[in-house]
C-alpha cells in the first residue's frame, strides 16, 4: 500500500490510500478521515471518505495549499498506528431479487449492456462462475457487507463483501450508463454492491430491489427522523431475501411509518476478522439475531 | 409577501450560497453556478450576499409580484422588462405590487440571476434553501418553479432604484472560453501525448450541461497508459475504485467527453478525472452555452492562486462600488 496525495484544483487534496480495495486501505482511509476531523486545522473546510481514499476540502485563502498537504501528510503516522476496529451497527436490509421493476429497466437498456439477450443477474452469474442466478444470488446475500463509502449521490451506500478475495463477486458497470434506475435498486459494480437512494442514472448492474428508504429529506420515515441518511461508512450490512408478498408488506409498513428496521450494535475488528472469516461473520450474524 | 409564477421559463430554480458540510453523504453543496452573479444581485437590492434569489436558464420566468419590490438581474444578458417596459440589467429598479416582470430573449451567458429585495423566504434544508433536485431538498418542495407556485419573500427594505455595478466590474462571458485546469488526480493514467492533446484540442459545450456537470466534445479521444486494472475498479480503462470527485474535477467516462463537475456533482463515483478547474474559473463554467468553443489552459498552483486572488479583488471592488 502506498499512499499518494494529489491537489483536485486550488481548494482540495485528494489522498489515495491504495489503488485496489481492500479493508485495510478502507480501515486507513477511515482513521486518516477521523484524524483530519480531529486536528481541526485552521482552513480545512470538509473531509470525505471514500472506498480507499479521501478528500479534504480547504480555503486556500486561510492555509496555503502545500501548508495543509504538510499537515496531511503529518497524519499518516497517527492513522498508521491507530487501531483497525469500529464500533458500529449491523442492518438487516430486505431485497426482493429479480423483481418486475429493474426487470422492466434494464430490458429497457438492453442494447447498453455486455450481453444484451441476458439479464444482469444471468450475466453476472455467469462471469463469476455461478450455474445460475438463483446460486448467484445465495452467493450475494449468504455473507455480511461493509459500508466503505456514501455518496454518488444524496446518502448512496457502496458496500464490499467480508469474504475473501477469492469468493468476492466482481461485475463490470454497464458499457454505457443507463439514463434510468429504479429507487432502492440493489445494484453491482466492479466489487462494489450498493442501493440507489433515489431514482435516476446509473451504470451498476441491477439485480433486485429493497422495499426501505434509505435517504428521506423528509425526515418522516419512522427511522429516518433524527437524520435524512440511513448509512454511515462503517456500518455492516446483512441483505435477507424477501418475496413480492413480503417485499408489498414492507412497502406498505414502511410508507405508513411504522417499519422498524433490524439494527443492532456490534463492533467490527479487522485482525480478527482476517484471522478467521467465516467465524467472525458468524458472530455478526450471532449479533443480528440473538442466539 | 410573495410573488406568483406564471411562468418558470425553461428551468428555474431557487439558489443562494449553497449547503457546504453534507458532500461525505453525497448531498453536494448546490447554490448559484454563477456565485459573482448572484452576490452582485443581492447586493444591488440590499440583500445579505448569501440571501436566496432565482436562478433562470436561457429563458427568464414570468412573475407577478404582490408586493412592492426592489429588483436586480445579474449574470446573463437576458434582458428584464415590467410591465412590458425595458429595465437594464446589473441595476436596481422598482417594482409594484400587482406589477408583472418578463424577459426578452437570452443575448448572452446562459443563467441570469433575480433577487428581490428581502430574498426568498422558502423553508431552508441543512441550511441552505438551494434546490437540490435529485435529493428533492431546498427551493419549493425540492424542485425548481412551476406554473402557479406562490414564492415567499422575506421582510427587506430594499435598495434605491438605479444602483447599479459599473459595466468593468461585471463578468460576462465571450464567444469562445478558456477553462484553467490544474492537472492533477489521476492524471498519471493517461499517455503523454493524451495529455498534450486535452490542452491543444478545440472542445465545444455539450447540449448535455447542467448543474450537476459540464460535458465537452470534439477533442481527440484520451489514451491510456497501459496496466492492470486494480482489485475492485472494473474493467474499463478508465475505471477507478471509486473515488471522492472534488468539484471542478474533470472526468472523461470511456475516454472520449469530458464532463466538468459543478456545484450539484456527484460526490464519487468509478471514473477517473485528471485534473480540476481551478476555483477562479468556475463561476464562468455556468455562463457556458452549449457550442461554446471551449479550450482548457494548463496551469500551476501558483497560477491557479493568483487567479483565486484577482476574483476576489474583483469582489471587492464589486462591493466597494456599492457601499
Amino acid at each position: 500500500m502506498k499512499t499518494r496525495y494529489t491537489f483536485g484544483g486550488d481548494e482540495h487534496i485528494f489522498v489515495e490510500m491504495d489503488e485496489e480495495m481492500s479493508l485495510d486501505a478502507f480501515f486507513k482511509s477511515l482513521s486518516m478521515t477521523n484524524a483530519v476531523r480531529a486536528a481541526q486545522i485552521d482552513g480545512f473546510t470538509e473531509v470525505c471518505p471514500a472506498n480507499a481514499s479521501f478528500q479534504v476540502k480547504f480555503d486556500p485563502d486561510k492555509i496555503a495549499p502545500d501548508d495543509m498537504l504538510a499537515e496531511l501528510k503529518t497524519l499518516e503516522t497517527v492513522a498508521e498506528s491507530a487501531e483497525r476496529r469500529l464500533n458500529t451497527r449491523i442492518i438487516e436490509v430486505p431485497v426482493f431479487y429479480q423483481d418486475p421493476w429493474t426487470h422492466e429497466t434494464l430490458m429497457r437498456f438492453r442494447e447498453r449492456h455486455q450481453d444484451p439477450k441476458g439479464t444482469d443477474l444471468d450475466y453476472a452469474a455467469r462471469i463469476n462462475g455461478y450455474d445460475s442466478a438463483a446460486e448467484f444470488i445465495v452467493a450475494h446475500h449468504s455473507s455480511p457487507w461493509f459500508v466503505s463509502m456514501v455518496g454518488f449521490v444524496a446518502g448512496l451506500p457502496f458496500l464490499y463483501q467480508l469474504v475473501d478475495r477469492e469468493r468476492q463477486l466482481e461485475v463490470p458497470k454497464y458499457l454505457r450508463p443507463r439514463t434510468d434506475t429504479p429507487k432502492q435498486t440493489v445494484g453491482y459494480g466492479g466489487c462494489f454492491s450498493c442501493i440507489y437512494s433515489v431514482r435516476g442514472a446509473g451504470g451498476y448492474q441491477m439485480f433486485g430491489i429493497t422495499p426501505m428508504t434509505i435517504y428521506d429529506p423528509k425526515q418522516t420515515t419512522s427511522y429516518l427522523r433524527d437524520f435524512m441518511v440511513l448509512f454511515n461508512p462503517g456500518d455492516i450490512v446483512k441483505w435477507k431475501p424477501i418475496d413480492r408478498a413480503e417485499y408489498d408488506a414492507t412497502l406498505a409498513d414502511v410508507e405508513a411509518n411504522r417499519y422498524e428496521p433490524l439494527i443492532r450494535d456490534v463492533a467490527f475488528d479487522l485482525a480478527a476478522f482476517s484471522a478467521d472469516i467465516d467465524g467472525y461473520n458468524a458472530k455478526l450474524m450471532e449479533a443480528l439475531h440473538g442466539v | 409577501m410573495a410573488f406568483k409564477v406564471i411562468n418558470p421559463g425553461l428551468l428555474t430554480t431557487v439558489q443562494d450560497l449553497g449547503r457546504p458540510g453534507y458532500f461525505h453523504l453525497g448531498i453536494p453543496i448546490s447554490g448559484a453556478m454563477d456565485r459573482f452573479a448572484l452576490r452582485a444581485a443581492n447586493l444591488l437590492v440590499g440583500n445579505d450576499e448569501d440571501a436566496a434569489a432565482l436562478e433562470s436558464v436561457f429563458m427568464g420566468p414570468q412573475l407577478e409580484f404582490e408586493v412592492d419590490a426592489t429588483v436586480a438581474v445579474t449574470g446573463a444578458d437576458l434582458p428584464p422588462r415590467l410591465d412590458g417596459e425595458s429595465k437594464p440589467g446589473w441595476t436596481a429598479f422598482k417594482v409594484r405590487a400587482g406589477q408583472v416582470l418578463t424577459f426578452d430573449y437570452l443575448k448572452g451567458g446562459a443563467r441570469a440571476y433575480i433577487a428581490i429585495s428581502g430574498g426568498i423566504a422558502t423553508p431552508p434544508s441543512l441550511d441552505s434553501r438551494s434546490t437540490y433536485p435529485i435529493g428533492s431538498l431546498g427551493g419549493i418542495d425540492g424542485r425548481p418553479l412551476a406554473i402557479g407556485d406562490i414564492v415567499p419573500l422575506g421582510k427587506g427594505p430594499g435598495a434605491a432604484e438605479g444602483r447599479s455595478i459599473a459595466p468593468n466590474l461585471r463578468r460576462m462571458p465571450g464567444t469562445t472560453a478558456e477553462l484553467r485546469v490544474l492537472p492533477g488526480l489521476y492524471w498519471r493514467l493517461i499517455t503523454e501525448a493524451a495529455g498534450r492533446n486535452f490542452f491543444a484540442d478545440e472542445w465545444a459545450v455539450a447540449p448535455e450541461a447542467d448543474r450537476m456537470g459540464y460535458r465537452f466534445r470534439g477533442g481527440r479521444p484520451i489514451e491510456f497508459k497501459k496496466r492492470e486494472q486494480p482489485f475492485g475498479a472494473g474493467s474499463d480503462p478508465s475505471n477507478i475504485v471509486d473515488g471522492c470527485y472534488p468539484y471542478g474535477s474533470i472526468q472523461v467516462p470511456g475516454g472520449t467527453e469530458p464532463i466538468v463537475l459543478h456545484r450539484d456533482a456527484v460526490s464519487g463515483g468509478g471514473y477517473f478525472t485528471l485534473g480540476t478547474v481551478i476555483s477562479a474559473d468556475m463561476d464562468l463554467i455556468g455562463q457556458l452555452q452549449p457550442h461554446t468553443p471551449t479550450r482548457f489552459v494548463k496551469v500551476d498552483m501558483p497560477a491557479a492562486l493568483a487567479a483565486r486572488r484577482d476574483r476576489r479583488s474583483l469582489l471587492d471592488k464589486m462591493r466597494a462600488s456599492l457601499s
